[in-house]
Formats: C-alpha cells, sequence, structure tokens
C-alpha cells in the first residue's frame, strides 16, 4: 500500500473537525481524484497524506512508512519523495521562474549545491523540459510577480514534476486554469504519472474534469467519506448526495475525453 | 537554439556585479585597515583589561555626586538648546513655508516666482544649518566660546533650528490649505490667516515632532559632551581616558535610563497634548 | 480637568526652560554682547578662505576615501551581524533566544557612535578601524531590529512549502524567505549607510580616523583654513553618498 490512512482525523486549532474517521488506501501507481463541495476537508486531506498535518487520531503510512513515528530527519528524507501541488502557488514574487522550479529537488540536493544554485541556476535544460511539457518553457527567466495565476499554478506544478516524487498529491491544480488548458494540464498528469508509476491524488472542484481523467473518485462531504468507486460508476445520484445544496455542473459529456486544438497562450 | 537559450541572463550582470564588489571591497577592507580580532576580549589586549573592569559598576557617594550633577547638566543643555531652536525655528518656518504665501492664495497654491525667489534663501540656510553635523558645530562653539555647557546649547540651538524650521515649514504644507487662503483672500492678513486657519489643524503633530527632537537632543549632548560641552559626554570621555571602566560602567548605565526615562516621558507629553 | 492639566504641563515646561538656562549659569547677555559677537565674527571670518592648495587636496582626498571605506565597511558588517542576530529575535530558535538577542540589539543601539568609537579607540588603537567597528557595533542593533520586523511580517508559506518537500531550514529560508526579504534588507541597509557616512565624518573626533581626525586636528592647531577645507569636504561626501543611495534604491528596490 503506497498510501494508506486509517481511521483519520484532523481537528482544526479552532475545535472544527476537518476530517473525521477517514479510512483511505491507494495502491501504487494508482490515480485518483478527490472531489466534494467546498469545505469538505479535501485540502485538509491532502496535507494528511503529505504529511504536512499530523492526524489528531489515527494513523498514516506513506510509501511503507508510518510517518509519524519516524524521527524527524527520516520524515524529512520521505518527504522529499512526496510531492504536494499547493492550491496557491508558494512562491516568492520576485523568485525567477528557473529558481522556482529547481527548488523542487531542494530535499535531494547536497547544502552546497542548494546554495550555489541561488547564485547560479544549475540544470537550466532540467527546468526548461519541466516548464515545457506545461507550455511555459519561454517563461524560463521571468520573474514570479511578472505571471498570471494559472502561469503560477502551471510553475508549481512544473516544480513538483521536476522534484520526480514517488507520490504526487494536487491541491486543486487547475483552479486559476480555463476549461482547455485545465483539462491540458491533467492530461500531462495523468501521463506523467503513468510513465513513471507515480501515485497520482488530485483534489479537483469541477466533476467533469475529475470523471475525464482519473478512473477512480472519491467523494468526499463534510470531512468523511460519501463514495469511493471507479469512475465509470459514479451516477447522477451519487453526485447529487455530494454537492446536496449546491449547484452542480452537468457531467453528462464528460466521460468522453477532450479532444481539442491547445491555443498557444 | 537550445545553447543560446539556456544561458542565465542575469549570469553575466551578477558576475560583474561581483567583480565590482570585490574590486571596491579590497582597497576599502585596506583603507579602513579593518581588524575583527580585537573585539575579542582575550587577557593580551587593552580591550580585554578593559572590559573586566566594568564589573562591579562604580558606586561610592563622591561619584554618584558628580554622576546627578552631570545628568541634570546633560538634560539641561538639552532642553536650553531646544528652547532656543525654537525661538530660531520658528519664524524662519513661516517666512520660508509656502503655507504663508499670499500669492499662493488665488493661484491655487502655487506663489508667485516672486513669493519663491524671496523664500529660497531661508530655506537654503536650514538646508545648511543641519548639514552640517551638530557635532561639528559643538567643535567649533568650544573654540570660539571655551569648554563648557554654553557650547552645546549653541550647537543644538543651531542645528535643530535648521531641522525643526524645514519640518515644520513641510508640516505647514503638507495640511489642507484651503481655510487659511479662504481666511487670505477674504482680506485677513497672512499670519492671522495660518493661525486661524492652519494651526489648529497641524498643532498635534508639531508637538509630536518637537518632543521627538528633544529626546534627540538629549542624546546629542552626551555626544557632544566628547568635545567639551559639558554634561554626562564630557565625563564619560574623562573617565575613558582614566581607563575607569567602572565608572564608565555606571555612566553607559545612567545614559540608558536616562534615554529610557526621557522616552517614556515624550510618550507622556504627547499623549497628553496632542 | 483635561484642560487644567494640560495648561498646568505646558507651564511645567516652561519652567524647566527658565530652569534648564539658570542651572546652567548661561549668560545669554554676555553671550549675545557685542564684543562676544565681534569675538565669533572674527573667528568665523577665519574660516571663509579655504585651503585648496594641490596637497592638502590630496589628503583631503584620501580622508575621504577613508572615510567612505568606514561607512561603507562599517555598514556591510552590521547588515550581516545584524541578520543573524535578527533570526533568534525573530523568534525563530524560541523565547529565551529571542529575549536575549532583543537584549543585545537594544544595548548596541542605545549607545551612541561616538561612544562606541571612543570605546574602539581604546581597544584598536587610533585609527580607522576603530571607527568601522563603532559603526559596525551601533548599526547592528539598529539594522537587526528593522531586520526582525521584517521577518516578522514575511508570510511563512514559501519556506513551509520547501520545508515540506525535504528541504532543510536553512534551505527554506534561503528559496522561501528571502527572496522576498532582500529588497526591504537592502533599503534598511542603504538609508544607514546615509546616515552612516555623517557619522563616519566625526568619528574622527576621538580619533577613530578619517575627515573627523583631520578636522579635529586642524581645529586643535588653530588652522582654520584647513578646517573649512575639511567641513567642504563633508558636506560634498554627505550629498555624494545621499545621490548614490537614493539611485540605488531606484534601481534594485522595486515595490
Amino acid at each position: 500500500m503506497t498510501l494508506r490512512l486509517t481511521q483519520g482525523s484532523l481537528r482544526h486549532a479552532n475545535g472544527v473537525d476537518a476530517l473525521r474517521s477517514v479510512d483511505l488506501h491507494i495502491a501504487a501507481g494508482e490515480q485518483v481524484a478527490i472531489i466534494g463541495p467546498s469545505g469538505a476537508g479535501k485540502s485538509s486531506l491532502l496535507n494528511l497524506l503529505a504529511t504536512a498535518l499530523r492526524p489528531s487520531s489515527g494513523d498514516i503510512e506513506v510509501l511503507g512508512e508510518r510517518a509519524w513515528h519516524l524521527s524527524a530527519r527520516q520524515r524529512q528524507r520521505l518527504r522529499a519523495r512526496i510531492g504536494l501541488v499547493h492550491q496557491a502557488p508558494p512562491l516568492p514574487p520576485r523568485q525567477r521562474v528557473v529558481t522556482a522550479v529547481l527548488a523542487g529537488k531542494l530535499g535531494q540536493w547536497s547544502l552546497g549545491k542548494s546554495l550555489l544554485n541561488l547564485l547560479h541556476p544549475l540544470d537550466v535544460a532540467g527546468a526548461r523540459a519541466a516548464l515545457a511539457r506545461l507550455d511555459l518553457g519561454d517563461k524560463l527567466f521571468a520573474h514570479c510577480q511578472q505571471l498570471s495565476g494559472g502561469q503560477l499554478q502551471r510553475v508549481g506544478i512544473a516544480r513538483v514534476l521536476y522534484q520526480a516524487p514517488q507520490v504526487l498529491l494536487a491541491d486543486e491544480p487547475v483552479s486559476a486554469m480555463d476549461p482547455v488548458m485545465a483539462g491540458h494540464t491533467l492530461s500531462v498528469l495523468s501521463r506523467h504519472a503513468r510513465e513513471h508509476n507515480v501515485t497520482l491524488v488530485a483534489s479537483l472542484h469541477a466533476v467533469d474534469l475529475a470523471l475525464a481523467h482519473f478512473p477512480r473518485i472519491i467523494g468526499l462531504r463534510d470531512g468523511q467519506v460519501l463514495f469511493d468507486s471507479p469512475s465509470g460508476q459514479v451516477s447522477h445520484e451519487m453526485l447529487d448526495a455530494l454537492y446536496a445544496n449546491e449547484k452542480l455542473q452537468s457531467p453528462t459529456a464528460a466521460v468522453a475525453p477532450l479532444t481539442v486544438q491547445i491555443p498557444r497562450c | 537554439m537550445l545553447k543560446a537559450d539556456s544561458r542565465d541572463p542575469a549570469a553575466w550582470p551578477r558576475l560583474l556585479l561581483t567583480v565590482l564588489a570585490i574590486a571596491v571591497l579590497w582597497p576599502g577592507i585596506h583603507l579602513s585597515e579593518l581588524n575583527l580580532g580585537v573585539l575579542l576580549p582575550d587577557s593580551q589586549n587593552e580591550m580585554g583589561r578593559f572590559v573586566a573592569q566594568f564589573w562591579p559598576p562604580a558606586h561610592d557617594p563622591a561619584f554618584l555626586q558628580i554622576l546627578l550633577t552631570a545628568t541634570l547638566q546633560t538634560l539641561a543643555i538639552a532642553t536650553a538648546g531646544m528652547a532656543l531652536a525654537l525661538l530660531l525655528a520658528v519664524p524662519a518656518s513661516l517666512i520660508a513655508s509656502r503655507a504663508l504665501s499670499l500669492s499662493a492664495a488665488s493661484r491655487g497654491g502655487v506663489p508667485s516666482r516672486l513669493g519663491r525667489l524671496l523664500r529660497w534663501p531661508v530655506r537654503g540656510l536650514l538646508i545648511f544649518l543641519r548639514s552640517v553635523p551638530e557635532i561639528v558645530w559643538a567643535l567649533l562653539f568650544v573654540r570660539a566660546v571655551g569648554l563648557g555647557p554654553a557650547a552645546g546649547v549653541l550647537a543644538i540651538a543651531i542645528t535643530y533650528s535648521g531641522m525643526l524650521g524645514k519640518v515644520y515649514a513641510e508640516i505647514f504644507e503638507s495640511t489642507d490649505q484651503r481655510p487659511a487662503h479662504a481666511l487670505m483672500q477674504a482680506g485677513s492678513g497672512r499670519l492671522a490667516a495660518f493661525a486661524y486657519g492652519t494651526l489648529p489643524n497641524v498643532a498635534a503633530e508639531l508637538l509630536s515632532y518637537s518632543v521627538y527632537r528633544w529626546e534627540c537632543a538629549i542624546r546629542a549632548s552626551v555626544v557632544m559632551g566628547f568635545v567639551g560641552a559639558g554634561g554626562l559626554g564630557q565625563q564619560i570621555d574623562l573617565s575613558i581616558r582614566m581607563f575607569a571602566g567602572g565608572e564608565v560602567a555606571s555612566m553607559l548605565l545612567m545614559f540608558l535610563l536616562l534615554v529610557l526615562m526621557a522616552d517614556q516621558f515624550s510618550r507622556l507629553l504627547r499623549w497628553r497634548l496632542a | 480637568m483635561n484642560r487644567l492639566l494640560n495648561l498646568l504641563l505646558i507651564a511645567a515646561i516652561g519652567v524647566a526652560v527658565v530652569a534648564s538656562f539658570s542651572y546652567l549659569g548661561l549668560n545669554l547677555g554676555e553671550l549675545g554682547s557685542a564684543a562676544s559677537l565681534k569675538q565669533m565674527g572674527a573667528y568665523v571670518q577665519r574660516f571663509l578662505s579655504p585651503d585648496l592648495s594641490a596637497d592638502y587636496l590630496k589628503a583631503i582626498l584620501h580622508g575621504s576615501l577613508e572615510t567612505l571605506a568606514m561607512s561603507a565597511l562599517g555598514t556591510l558588517l552590521a547588515a550581516v551581524f545584524g541578520i543573524v542576530l535578527a533570526l533568534p529575535a525573530a523568534g525563530r530558535f524560541g523565547w529565551p533566544l529571542q529575549s536575549a538577542s532583543r537584549l543585545l540589539l537594544n544595548g548596541l543601539r542605545a549607545i551612541p557612535e561616538l561612544v562606541w568609537a571612543a570605546l574602539m579607540v581604546l581597544a584598536a588603537g587610533l585609527g580607522p578601524n576603530a571607527g568601522t567597528l563603532a559603526l559596525a557595533l551601533h548599526t547592528t542593533g539598529v539594522l537587526g531590529r528593522l531586520f526582525a520586523e521584517a521577518l516578522e511580517n514575511t508570510p511563512p508559506q514559501p519556506a513551509e512549502a520547501i520545508r515540506l518537500q525535504g528541504g532543510n531550514p536553512l534551505l527554506a529560508f534561503c528559496y522561501g524567505t528571502l527572496p522576498n526579504l532582500a529588497p526591504q534588507l537592502l533599503a534598511y541597509m542603504l538609508y544607514r549607510w546615509e546616515n552612516n557616512i555623517r557619522m563616519a565624518s566625526v568619528l574622527g573626533f576621538v580619533g577613530a580616523g578619517g575627515l573627523g581626525q583631520m578636522l579635529y586636528v586642524s581645529l586643535s592647531l588653530f588652522q582654520e583654513a584647513q578646517a573649512s577645507t575639511v567641513i567642504l569636504a563633508m558636506l560634498v561626501l554627505v550629498f555624494v553618498v545621499d545621490w548614490l543611495s537614493a539611485w540605488s534604491r531606484q534601481r534594485w528596490v522595486k515595490a
């Protein structure tokens, strides 16, 4: 089991229960989408899986290691093998894109190499390759503050691709992109995961995108798993129950993947 | 195409900057004869022995008497100096400020060419008075009127009149000019228009800045004592020359206390009067 | 009640002013008398013909460069020490270190540069080394506190993200926090350099080298012509540094 969460609960400092007794098993190489209404706990779940937050109760096991029973140093080494795409890209505005992408390997490089990289980027070709897969190759030397929201999200994804982790977790990775770009980006992620046998877990707002790109869907509501099934078996009733009191995007044509020309932006 | 594209555009500028920095730093270190080793207090250098004497701070009654006198003298120098500075600064700021310009009242806030020309020398004088560091003035006055607090008072008076004058003038100009302009257009004199139209708005800020400057004056008085202008500074200088570490320690502590009290007092004043 | 208290306060200030004058025994009448003013006038007149000979100008140039080097190096050293002390002062290493480093920074800051210079002359001997160290010590206190405040106000997310992907704390700081902080730090440094060039000119009065020492010596020897040249050089230096600092700020510290 690559990712195993047993009776995981998370309570925030203000007393709010983000997750309640969630059980989750994800095998190596699987591709899973997590959907649910706002406030369901999708971000909390991903942060838990990334070992960013410690579960208030229950146990989390990642890549065969019980994360919170390790020493701090071992946990840091484990984290270098887990990649998390944050919802809001944590990129300093004045940093250049090339440095931001190369920062992906900070958990794997030695200290000297990392510091040297600040003065002069050591693997421009590698950064370029990662960005090119997301159509941002020409923004290599731009400053992060010069990019739009969607472009910043793609840089965040490029950073994680460059990190080449064994587990790739993505928290709303395409929320700032238009539908065509979002679909394209998700296919890039999906293809990367398939080619490198990486476990991919993504949380998404747009149900149609989730159903189109991921073979397994987990529905989260109020901190609990409502359903966990292959995407072909997700029915309207299940989605209605998930998004009750929320406007539902119609997923009728979503089963067929999009085949549109990608415009160069 | 790939080779050229992979070159970091910031590489050349960074390299150049590094070379420039070293080219400037090397002679700089040489010129300033930098030697950080003297900071380490080991038994061999002067510093070590001197610092060792700092404890315990001197506290015999005779010395404490001197300490108290010196502290009071410093306070007096700062207060008297500020009073004289105000005497000079208030009229200077009124003359230099565009807020009292009669011509500006009917030209939307911009004084006439003649108006600007006449104000320029006063502004220039204020800038000159504050550009020369007060300690240089202190040194000059010690030569002119002899050692002692008089030199310190005059030095503070001159430098701070420049500072206060310029800042007052700017404060007058930074507030809304329309009340004063309206009064001038209705026929009132400049000073009256200022007093009724501008002054009520800026009084708090003026007071606040003046009190803050008084605090700075206290610190400046101590510093000027080193060139013979009396007060705590002169005593510290004497004790350092005599290698009396204990005395220096007490006086430094007294100075820190003085600065702290002045800070509290100034906060109180600003809170009450502003 | 309020008005009464305020009036009392103002009256107290007035009394303090009068008391100050009488305590100091200043006889303003005597100072402002015709004889005294004439004496001061004669003194000032001796300054009005500065010595501009080639030899002396060369000495002035050397003194100016020495002063410039003192101020620049002092500020640079202060920036390095300042950031080292700012990290614990911003609470990154726990509460006891935070209090200790804040106390140290306040102490360094409270003692004026000239007092530090006098102490440093004792430790390092006469010359610009004492001046550089004095400026470095005082400015460390100032910059350390400014840096600590900037550190506290910077967003923590980029550094946290680096920690989350396996980077150690030093790298998280360099890649996540420093890019945001660097322009602010540079702005503070340039602002202090402007101030330090004024101080560096003056530290020579206690023997710490540079233009100040030249001024002190020439005034002691009653060589007013030379002294006025030094004062002119000081003004030029201050002007140049102010201009350089404004240009640097405009170029590298874009908001």
